[in-house]
């Protein structure tokens, strides 16, 4: 059809060329099994081997946590006569345990109220479809949310020491989150700031909450926070914690914004000005929005980091899961179990940092609007 | 040289140039660091004038520009744009930028916002004008670049030329009286510079104040009634465009519109 060679200078097309589909070695199965596991030798060995390492490691795995699990028993030793797998009888009868620590047994409806009336306040945060209106119980979500769990008009007082498990670690966590994300905005719009006085505060809060362990900061809202208080203040511990953790987020919140800040084209600041915005309009409507959808990875990366770390707090004596643990073995029916503890905790932890990771992928698909 | 824009004829005798001054600057000098960037400019633009800077890059053309709604800072001398004072007062600043629009080389649309949103932006939230009112705006000008049926797109869909028209429409949406373009067809291909600049001289007939940096000689001869030449951060001649280009006065110009306009 197109017959052009150099013999034959001149040259016209005689008509377009109709579309037509592509061979079939580039569709289809066969294709994608070529293309993707067996493109060459190396690629089909390792190929091999990983579904070797499945072969062996799966099968077992299900044996000892379903197959051969027990999961009715009152002790360890009952467990081992019934069956050779996981005992998860100890899950089941400290379960009200890992969920709600040592919180009054007869009030459990609240916080299990407070627990599902969260994802009421987080759907309209979450999802753009929800209802607008909503937002307003989201706003009065952490209040509603405080009465239930530690009482107060009208309900019966819950002290801090007796929250514990996961119902800890979700306050902890949720808090830390919900808190460290207008603080970190702050914090690195800050860092960009022209005024010395406020960019060096930012910098110097930055770098030093980033340079030292989240345990060290732990330690001082366990022991040493008291002081900065006006005497005779009794700071609630989870308080502290809260407040330690949220500072501590805040400051790598702050970095990772300011990674999504500096990506942004310096034209996009010229046009808002040029515009007519002001620093606050401009910010709000035209950078942060930029900025922190090219920072969603980061921003989410930080949130599954804080909410894992929230385990840490066992380590000034608070009974999240983790402190639970041991709590638990040390009851002598229970002594020797290790494995079925941490998978249950592993388990829980996994489902919801899996749940940030795939909604930050909803998310960024959601967003996505420059269509390179 | 390009001469894409001659397809489409400006009619001269509807641009009308009134003795009202738009823009006055007295001796404006500008430093990056220790270098000299913008040196003793003086210019006087009376409303309806389409100016038309050029010059080698480097020579300070966008930085004077950019200086008229202060995304550049000038550290002597006066500028004074619709009677409003430019320095260092922000109620100020943000007033001239209100009725200084301006286009820029990369059209710097705001890629997360739709077409229409881009240009109900500013008038929503600096204007005040309500949204169904901005809309209409919008609509009318997006009409006038020829894309209203993009309005609902974002920019990342659109073709270089669109964008830049949109750029201009968003500008627009803010009825400025003064419109500033930052060589506002460098990066477009050839096949879409002819659609900026149509659009370009449709403003032009209209009787907007434009400043215009660009090397397009072609808009240049038909719609400027002032070329500038600018070398070094300095004016080095300015005449209008027949004389300019078919005699220029010093070596400098001369060496300039002999390298554009030989091939």
């Amino acid at each position: 059809m197109s017959d052009t060679d150099a013999r034959d200078l001149a040259y016209v097309a005689s008509g377009t060329i109709p579309p037509s589909p592509p061979p079939s070695s580039e569709v289809g199965v066969v294709h994608w099994l070529r293309e993707n596991l067996f493109s060459g030798w190396f690629n089909s060995l390792l190929t091999l081997a990983a579904i070797a390492i499945v072969v062996m490691m799966v099968p077992p795995i299900i044996e000892w946590a379903l197959i051969d699990s027990v999961w009715t028993a009152s002790s360890l030793a009952e467990c081992r006569e019934k069956g050779s797998g996981a005992c998860w009888a100890v899950i089941i009868e400290r379960f009200n345990q890992f969920m709600f620590g040592f919180y009054p047994p007869e009030f459990y409806w609240r916080p299990i109220l407070a627990f599902l009336l969260m994802f009421v306040a987080l759907a309209p945060v979450l999802f753009a479809s929800v209802p607008r209106q909503l937002l307003w119980f989201s706003l009065a979500y952490p209040v509603v949310a405080y009465f239930l769990i530690w009482g107060g008009i009208g309900l019966e007082p819950v002290e801090s020491r007796k929250l514990g498990g996961f119902l800890l670690a979700l306050i902890i966590g949720v808090a830390g989150i919900v808190l460290s994300l207008p603080i970190g905005i702050l914090l690195a719009l800050g860092r960009k700031s022209h005024l010395i006085f406020i960019k060096t505060l930012c910098v110097v809060f930055i770098e030093f909450i980033r340079g030292v362990p989240l345990i060290t900061l732990l330690f001082v809202a366990n022991n040493v926070l008291n002081y900065f208080f006006p005497p005779g203040s009794n700071i609630d511990l989870i308080l502290r914690v809260v407040i330690m953790v949220t500072l501590f987020a805040s400051a790598y919140m702050a970095e990772v914004i300011r990674g999504g800040l500096a990506a942004l084209p310096q034209g996009q600041y010229e046009a808002a000005d040029a515009l007519g915005l002001n620093y606050s309009k401009s910010m709000r409507l035209i950078v942060l929005p930029q900025a922190l959808k090219i920072s969603i990875p980061g921003i989410v990366n930080t949130f599954i980091g804080l909410f894992k770390d929230t385990t840490l707090v066992v380590v000034i004596g608070l009974l999240d899961p983790i402190g639970l643990i041991n709590n638990i073995r040390a009851d002598s029916a229970w002594n020797g179990i290790i494995w079925e503890f941490y998978a249950f905790v592993g388990f829980f932890f996994f489902i919801a940092c899996f749940s940030m990771s795939r909604y930050s992928m909803y998310l960024e698909n959601k967003l996505k609007t420059d269509h390179r | 040289m390009t001469e894409v824009a001659t397809e489409r004829t400006a009619d001269r005798t509807k641009m009308s140039i009134s003795d009202e001054v738009a823009i006055q600057i007295t001796n404006m000098n500008k430093w990056y660091g220790d270098f000299h960037v913008l040196r003793d400019i003086n210019l006087t633009v009376y409303r309806g004038e389409r100016i038309v800077i050029c010059g080698p890059s480097g020579s300070g053309k966008s930085t004077m520009i950019r200086c008229i709604n202060r995304l550049e800072e000038h550290q002597k001398g006066d500028i004074i744009v619709d009677g409003i004072e430019l320095n260092s007062d922000l109620k100020n600043i943000d007033k001239i930028r209100a009725e200084v629009g301006m286009v820029f080389q990369h059209f710097n649309l705001f890629p997360h916002l739709t077409i229409l949103e881009n240009c109900t932006l500013a008038p929503i939230w600096v204007r005040k004008t309500p949204r169904r009112q901005a809309e209409e705006i919008a609509m009318h000008f997006l009409t006038k670049v020829k894309i209203p049926d993009q309005a609902h797109k974002y920019p990342g869909q659109l073709s270089g030329g669109q964008q830049q028209r949109v750029a201009i429409a968003r500008a627009l949406c803010m009825k400025p009286r003064i419109m500033l373009f930052d060589e506002p067809t460098s990066a477009l291909d050839p096949e879409m510079i002819k659609e900026v600049l149509d659009t370009m001289i449709e403003l032009a007939e209209e009787g907007m104040t434009m400043l215009c940096v660009t090397h397009e000689m072609g808009f240049a001869r038909q719609v400027a009634n002032r070329v500038i030449f600018m070398d070094q951060g300095q004016i080095v001649e300015q005449n209008e465009p027949e004389e300019f280009f078919l005699n220029p006065k010093s070596d400098r110009t001369k060496l300039f519109l002999s390298q554009i306009l030989g091939h």
